[in-house]
């Protein structure tokens, strides 16, 4: 069995997996719950001067019957007393030795920075996390993305607490940027141990079209939050593989952001993370999905033939190109398993109205890619269906792909509800390879 | 059988309604395993080509008026089809879900959901679905009012077609109202359907019936068309005795009557292999009868009734016996007390003792031809895309023509009856688009 066991700049852990700073860390006995589940770390809920919470606070997405696809919160810091906070965390270091505790801070003088980082480690922490990554309440007092999105204040801010800290110190990065470079370098040169990322992304979950008011709502209002959970994980992973792939940043990554499975979180280490957080996935499911994730990484990393889950930190780095740099004569094309095909048609409609007119139905080929109006009878547009009455199944309408035409865009394969049913086939060529890059260069 | 006699006690409410109104919650989480397919499938199915996913997803974003209003374009009685058509070997059974062995899509229930919530809004809001067009010079006379008539009368009054009802019974609705399965459909909520549909202008004469009071050349004279909606004729008969039940007789009594009661028994015997057959067995074992036979002359696959009818039927504990016919009755004082059957795989034959028999061995098409052509079987003869008879100006549709199918066959038939009028008329209708 592979060894699951990180050590991040010091930070020792059993697994790479830790909870995100985030009400699963609210609190002690919760924190216990979640090393006895298979939790490899926790970062606490953020520490800060006292404040008060918002009811309600989340909100979120559904696509069809799938739940929180994407979720919001307007949720500030902890807001239960630093001295509770504190014992808790002395308590849960006392039983848990060999876990992972971090604590996240935020707040906003250098003296602040100096009393609650001298504080944490006292109750135990293993290594501090700065909270520059609230996208909201918080920002506008000086605090959380304010902070994340000036990288001078950024670097000065880290620059204090590497002063004042003993235990390692990961900074964490707000999306809300238009490139994430600029505060990873600043954190790198303010010292930080480690980076974390993503925190949440400004958003406005939705609209209550009953009475106007804005989700989550607050009396008859509501603020901008932060978005998170399976939507967002395109982007964390986009912005994790950005820091990882620039040399100048030397320090290891948590990547956090839309983290469900063992499977996400491979990705996520694939491109450069050596730990990983979760959030939203443990407060729509709870600790217990950890076991999956234990055991599917693991079982993962046995048959890639690794011994140890450091041997996947970044493994997948060396496959981003940029787009000049993609080889222009590399072609697939869609391919239909006509056994595992059961006649929906979503392939036909989405290649037809949103890709390239290339597949084609029984009832012959649609001409609509060579400028004829004329693709085949779409009952929908009969002013008076035929009246039929013998039943007729999908299998009598498997459509067909003119390979010829065919782009290769993989939106059909997309598309198609039944799994494997149609395949990219790579199309063999003896053109070479030619990138945009090396054509402009050729002139 | 009055209107106001519906709202009395009858036998068919000790049924219970089989597949009741969704929840919202229900309707949604069904609504969005539908995959939207392209070019689906089960609107092939359905006879009258209702478009299925666009209805469907409709119910999924909570526009229930948007949905009703797709459903009752195809098919005006989209409400009584939801909850009596055979899913099973229409829409349901060509879902593509079949081939990915997953449970269909419930689109008869789905389809209920829609049209019952949105009559009820249209009830409560008073916010129509449909707004009839201006009214025109045309008229038409619809004779019986049973589905196909309905669906034929409800385009055409839409459209602004004068429409004139004329029905032999004193309840309309035809046999949603007095034949179809109480735990699919109750009268009451037939008769909901029908009044729906006669709102929208739509004059109604009961008691008025073709060839006693009526003829078709006066209607003929007085109006631009006729359609005819009349669908089949009386049960019938092999045993010629009073006391012996033709089966659609007493599934009206059962439906429509609130003075009827069942025979003191606990036997009855069924003669026959349809649906009807079906129907009735099954009926009488909701209502009670511990013992009832089914007596079929060929073999239980040979049964022209639904798989799945038969299969349920098995399962309330319906007993089938093949290769049977009936024979003889034994009768003392006028009432039965034996049915002797002889059977034509070599059994001997066999007298069962039982009060109850009930013969479900088809209806009679209509004795009367009203001077049309018809078929060898004695249906109606029409032109299959207009439903025009061989008498010009008259059209037929339902159960006259085709013999006997399903409600939703007749729906689509009156409605292709009337579409054909409106263009043979050129009057531009809400339902006919530019093609
Ligand atoms: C017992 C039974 C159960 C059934 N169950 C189902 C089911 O579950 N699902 C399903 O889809 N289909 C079912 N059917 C079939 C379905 O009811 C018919 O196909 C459908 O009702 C046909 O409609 P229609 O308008 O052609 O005829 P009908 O419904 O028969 O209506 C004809 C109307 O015309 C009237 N009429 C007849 N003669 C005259 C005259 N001379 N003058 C004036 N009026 C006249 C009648 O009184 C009647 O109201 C069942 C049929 C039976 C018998
Ligand atoms: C309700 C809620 C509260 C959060 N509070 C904090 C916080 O106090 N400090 C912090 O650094 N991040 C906070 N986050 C952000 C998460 O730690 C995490 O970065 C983000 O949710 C993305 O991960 P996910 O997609 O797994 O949820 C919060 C997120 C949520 C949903
Ligand atoms: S890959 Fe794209 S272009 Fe090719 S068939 Fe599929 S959808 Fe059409
Ligand atoms: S989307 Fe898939 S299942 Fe549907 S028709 Fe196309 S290939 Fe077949
Ligand atoms: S075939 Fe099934 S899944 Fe496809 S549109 Fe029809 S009901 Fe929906």
């Amino acid at each position: 069995m592979a060894d699951l066991s990180i050590n991040m700049c010091g930070i020792k852990s059993p697994n790479p997996f830790w909870l995100a700073s985030a009400p699963p860390t609210n609190g002690g006995e919760q924190v216990m719950r979640a090393f006895d589940a298979g939790w490899g770390g926790v970062v606490w809920k953020t520490l800060g001067t006292p404040i008060t919470n918002v009811s309600s606070r989340f909100g979120a997405i559904d696509v069809g019957t799938t739940k929180a696809v994407g979720f919001n919160n307007i949720e500030l810091i902890t807001d239960r007393p630093l001295e509770t906070n504190f014992k808790e965390i002395e308590a849960v270091k006392k039983r848990y030795p060999n876990h992972a505790l971090i604590v996240s801070l935020m707040v906003e003088s250098e003296q602040e920075w100096k009393d609650i980082i001298a504080r944490s480690e006292d109750a135990g922490a293993d290594g501090l996390e700065l909270n520059f990554g609230c996208p909201h309440g918080m920002c506008e007092r000086g605090m959380g993305s304010s902070v994340g999105q000036e990288p001078k204040i950024l670097q000065r801010i880290t620059h204090w607490a590497k002063t004042y800290a003993k235990v390692p110190v990961l900074v964490k990065l707000t999306p809300n940027i238009t490139d994430i470079i600029p505060p990873g370098l600043a954190a790198v040169e303010g010292g930080a141990d480690g980076l974390s990322l993503i925190n949440t992304i400004k958003s406005i979950i939705g609209v209550d079209l009953d009475n106007l008011h804005l989700k989550p709502t607050v009396g008859d209002a509501s603020s901008h939050g932060g978005y998170c959970g399976p939507a967002v994980k395109p982007i964390a992973m986009h912005m994790v593989a950005a820091l990882a792939r620039d040399k100048r940043i030397t320090i290891p990554i948590s990547g956090i952001g839309g983290i469900a499975n063992w499977r996400d979180a491979a990705e996520f280490i694939a491109l450069g993370s050596q730990s990983v957080q979760v959030c939203t996935a443990v407060m729509h499911y709870g600790y217990r999905i950890v076991e999956d994730m234990i055991e599917g990484l693991s079982n993962y990393l046995d048959e890639q033939g690794m011994a140890s889950v450091n041997q996947l930190v970044g493994k997948a780095i060396p496959g981003f190109r940029e787009w000049g740099d993609l080889d222009l004569n590399y072609q697939r094309v869609a391919r239909i398993n006509a056994d595992s095909c059961i006649g929906c048609q979503l392939c036909y409609v989405a290649c037809l109205d949103g890709a390239h007119q290339c597949i084609h139905t029984q009832k012959g080929p649609c001409q609509a890619w060579h400028g004829e109006p004329d693709h085949g009878v779409n009952p929908r547009l009969q002013a008076s269906p035929k009246v039929q009455h013998e039943p007729k199944n999908g299998k009598s309408q498997v459509p067909y792909v003119d390979e010829a035409e065919c782009i290769g865009c993989n939106l059909c394969q997309i598309v198609c509800p039944v799994p494997e049913c149609i395949s990219m086939v790579e199309v063999p060529h003896n053109k070479g390879h030619e990138s945009w890059n090396q054509r402009v260069a050729k002139g | 059988m009055s209107a106001n006699r519906l709202k009395q006690e009858r036998l068919e409410q000790q049924m219970k309604d089989k597949k009741p109104l969704y929840t919202p919650a229900e309707a949604v989480y069904e609504a969005n395993r539908c995959l939207y397919c392209y070019d689906a499938p089960c609107i092939k199915a359905c006879p009258t080509g209702i478009d299925i996913p666009r209805f469907i997803k409709k119910i999924a974003t909570d526009n229930i008026p948007g949905s009703a209003k797709t459903i009752f374009s195809a098919n005006m009685l989209g409400y009584s089809c939801a909850r009596v058509c055979p899913v099973e070997v229409l829409c349901v059974g060509a879902c593509v879900y079949n081939d990915l062995n997953h449970q269909p899509i419930e689109i008869g229930r789905l389809q209920r959901y829609a049209t019952e919530k949105a009559l009820g809004q249209e009830k409560e809001s008073g916010k129509k679905l449909f707004t009839p067009q201006p009214k025109t010079d045309k008229k038409v006379a619809l004779v019986g009012a049973g589905p196909a008539s309905l669906a034929c009368a409800a385009y055409l009054a839409l459209s602004g077609v004068q429409c004139d009802l004329y029905e032999k019974n004193e309840l309309p609705g035809g046999l949603n109202t007095t034949g179809v399965a109480p735990y699919k459909l109750f009268a009451l909520d037939a008769m909901d359907e029908v009044n729906w549909i006669l709102q929208h202008g739509i004059n109604l004469k009961t008691r008025m019936a073709l060839g006693e009071n009526i003829t078709l050349d006066a209607l003929c004279d007085s109006y631009d068309a006729v359609f005819l909606g009349l669908g089949l004729g009386a049960d019938r008969a092999l045993l010629d005795h009073p006391a012996v039940w033709g089966a659609t007789d007493l599934i009206a009594k059962i439906k429509n009557d609130p003075d009827f009661q069942l025979p003191h028994t606990d036997s009855a015997v069924v003669i026959g292999g349809g649906n009807t057959a079906l129907d009735i067995a099954r009926e009488l074992a909701y209502l009670g009868v511990k013992d009832v036979l089914m007596v079929y002359r060929k073999g239980i696959q040979d049964m022209s009734g639904y798989r799945h009818e038969r299969e349920a039927a098995m399962k309330q504990g319906v007993r089938f016996m093949e290769f049977g016919l009936p024979k003889s009755l034994t009768t003392e004082n006028g009432l039965i007390t034996g049915l002797t059957l002889t059977f034509s795989n070599g059994l001997p034959d066999f007298e069962i003792s039982t009060p109850f028999v009930i013969e479900a061995v088809g209806q009679e098409k209509h004795g009367q031809n009203w001077g049309l052509k018809t078929e060898k079987d004695g249906t109606l003869s029409v032109d299959p895309r207009t439903f025009e008879t061989s008498r010009s100006g008259v059209f037929a549709g339902g159960d006259c023509v085709n013999g006997g199918k399903e409600v939703v066959n007749a729906a689509a038939e009156g409605r292709d009856a009337a579409f054909a009028m409106l263009k043979r008329w050129n009057i531009p209708s809400q339902f006919l688009k530019e093609v």
